[in-house]
């Protein structure tokens, strides 16, 4: 069971201007059956061109029904200029917030409002959805991804296919979509996510990169080396070298540093052990 | 506002028998089914007694039966001791239409060294049997088959399958979960080796369920700790579930007839009257081999869990296919195997009823839910255009 706010469940059960407006000014369609929401949006403008009357159709569950009746409330009045301005957050808070798995009718809400300006505007509904797709599943590109994670702060693949959907399918975009996460929050990741269970292969991989791409570099700065020797279950077995072999402080490099890293990138259970050759 | 249930391959209501026959476990006698002592041992005897009545339900022998604490631990059980007694070989064989419990684990299993071939399914929901038979080979170390669909309630040919593939030799389990409690079932004729069955599907308690091994199977337990269940299970006994499940499946036993015949007929009436009355409307399924409780009904250009929720301000309780009521985005599994076109598999209600279900509230039933379709539908940018159409 969902947890709807009243005002979702009052604009699901009583939704406000439902049907078509037949000599519309704008017209915004998105979603398909296949994708189990659809909503059609029309709207009228009086002649100060603001919204003089607002209508949707929609075929979807309760919080789409609900997403598309708040919008047609909160539109009609506004001048394009302002309701170009309205996001899917302003929606979802209009309605007192939506499940975070439902954001995505927000957005529908959101595009289909700006593909009837677009329509009014005489622009085409190509330069709405430019960009490449990511997801074949629901057809989303990697346009609408970056907006979404940009405009809602979006940190990881779940958060993105609440919103868009991108990703709820075959999960084969799942690296992509990551990627793309990874270069708008800017942050530097570990060149892998971490599977949350590795495989032994999986783990002498891992701790080899993090040996290569993390540690070495750091140990060559003071004229050291490492070498990884074995791995038997979550004991890593390493022979330190160059300089850091006759080093006093090795152990403490061993514990303090390697074995941290390893904890960092691979998976906090390992237990680092130097192997004297 | 009265609740009218009619989603009862989730859970049941456990039965008001039921509940009075656990209760002194809850309280005076709490004792150890282990126990040396009389006060545990008078407990390990009501076990048994409950055991007992499961193996009558089943057609089965009590030292066939062992307790579990739910269907999904059924299964894991059952698949586990297949893979763990032959360790040679590491293909297993089940359908793409179970439930989770079943279908998630062979998943798993395929990504962790063994191999899973998902045997498909025809529209109807029906298994492809030629494809099963064809790809059973040397290695293949259990087959796994559901005995009845949760979603659709599609019944597969289990005394048949089961035949056919004890005639290879290789180990034939059954997730009977749907089944147990809703058609005969007897394991003297139809030999399977293990079968899984869980409690609150049959008017009895939640976190209780069994496995079935038939006598002979090689068996490697998958909880490891005491001599409970001679060895099979470790664990203290849930004893007042068990004697709930007990009790329940000794008024399953009872009310086979009633489930097959005015159960039956109040599925068919609801289903005939709503297929009547709703245009674009149609069943999932084999409407000819069913559970006699289970309806699935599409209803083209709506969508299932805006249905649920309006019906639910009605006090009617059902289930749905579509993709927003689980959370995922996609219709489900079995809907989507069957090929069932997404216009209808978004908007698939499951309705499923008990022997506590009334004519009054299916008539109920009959009344208020085409008008809600019909508002579902005016409201959808599809309807008009489909209507067109067919015009």
């Amino acid at each position: 069971m969902w947890e709807y706010t009243d005002k979702v469940r009052e604009h699901f059960l009583n939704p406000k201007n439902v049907g078509e407006i037949t000599d519309a000014d704008g017209v915004g369609e998105v979603g398909s059956l296949a994708c189990g929401d659809a909503l059609k949006l029309t709207f009228k403008l009086d002649d100060e061109g603001k919204i003089a009357d607002a209508k949707f159709q929609t075929f979807g569950c309760a919080s789409a029904i609900a997403s598309s009746s708040a919008l047609t409330e909160m539109v009609k009045g506004l001048t394009l200029e302002d309701a170009a301005k309205i996001t899917n957050d302003d929606i979802a808070q209009f309605l007192g917030g939506l499940p975070k798995e439902k954001m995505h009718c927000s957005v529908m809400g959101r595009d289909a409002l700006e593909r009837a300006i677009a329509d009014f505007r005489g622009e085409s509904v190509e330069k709405v959805v430019e960009g490449n797709l990511v997801c074949q599943c629901f057809g989303v590109t990697d346009k609408e991804i970056e907006r979404a994670v940009k405009e809602n702060g979006l940190s990881t693949i779940e958060d993105v296919t609440s919103y868009v959907k991108a990703g709820g399918g075959c999960s084969q975009c799942h690296d992509d979509i990551q990627e793309i996460i990874d270069s708008i929050q800017g942050t530097k990741k570990p060149a892998r996510k971490k599977p949350e269970k590795l495989t032994n292969i999986q783990k002498i991989r891992l701790i080899e990169e993090t040996l290569d791409r993390e540690i070495r570099p750091e140990l060559k700065k003071d004229g050291g080396d490492i070498e990884l020797v074995d791995v038997d279950g979550d004991r890593v077995m390493v022979n330190l070298k160059g300089a850091c072999a006759t080093c006093q402080a090795s152990q403490v490099t061993l514990k303090e540093y390697v074995e941290k890293r390893l904890h960092e990138f691979v998976t906090p259970t390992l237990v680092v052990e130097e192997v004297r050759q | 506002m009265k609740t009218i249930y009619l989603d009862n391959n989730a859970t049941t209501r456990v039965a008001p028998e039921v509940v009075e026959a656990m209760i002194p476990y809850f309280g005076e006698f709490y004792g150890n089914p282990s126990s040396m002592h009389t006060f545990g041992g008078q407990v390990n005897a009501n076990v048994q007694e409950a055991r007992a009545k499961l193996a009558d339900l089943l057609g089965a022998s009590p030292d066939e039966i062992l307790f579990t604490s739910c269907g999904t631990e059924s299964d894991s059980t059952a698949i586990w001791a297949a893979l763990r007694s032959q360790p040679d070989k590491r293909h297993i064989v089940t359908s793409r239409v179970e439930h989770p419990a079943v279908k998630n684990l062979g998943e798993y299993l395929a990504k962790n060294g063994y191999r899973t071939t998902f045997v498909p399914v025809d529209g109807k929901g029906r298994l492809d049997t030629d494809f099963l038979f064809k790809h059973l080979t040397e290695d293949t170390a259990i087959v796994s088959l559901m005995w009845a669909n949760n979603e659709t309630g599609v019944i597969f040919p289990i005394e048949e399958l089961a035949q056919e593939i004890k005639s290879r030799g290789i180990v034939f389990h059954t997730d009977a979960v749907q089944a147990v409690g809703k058609i005969p079932i007897d394991l003297s004729k139809v030999k399977v080796d293990m079968l899984s069955l869980s409690g609150h599907k049959l008017h009895g308690p939640k976190g209780v369920g069994a496995l079935y091994v038939r006598k002979g199977t090689r068996y490697s337990p998958f909880l490891i700790g005491g001599h409970q269940e001679r060895g099979r299970r470790g664990g203290t006994e849930n004893v007042a579930s068990i004697i709930g499940l007990g009790k329940a499946a000794e008024l399953g036993a009872a009310a086979i007839d009633e489930e097959n015949h005015r159960v039956k007929a109040l599925r068919d009436r609801l289903e005939n009257a709503l297929l009547e009355k709703i245009p674009s409307s149609m069943i999932n399924g084999d409407p000819e081999n069913r559970l006699p409780n289970t309806t699935s009904i599409a209803f083209e250009y709506v969508e299932g869990e805006s249905i649920l929720l309006m019906m639910n301000e009605h006090g009617i309780c059902a289930s749905s296919g579509s993709a927003c009521t689980s959370g995922s985005l996609e219709p489900s599994h079995v809907l989507r195997a069957m090929g069932v076109p997404f216009t209808a598999a978004h908007g698939s209600i499951r309705f499923s009823l008990s022997i506590y279900n009334t004519e009054e509230e299916i008539d109920f039933i009959i009344e208020t839910l085409p008008p809600i379709i019909e508002r579902l539908r005016n409201m959808s940018p599809f309807w008009k255009k489909a209507g067109q159409q067919s015009a």
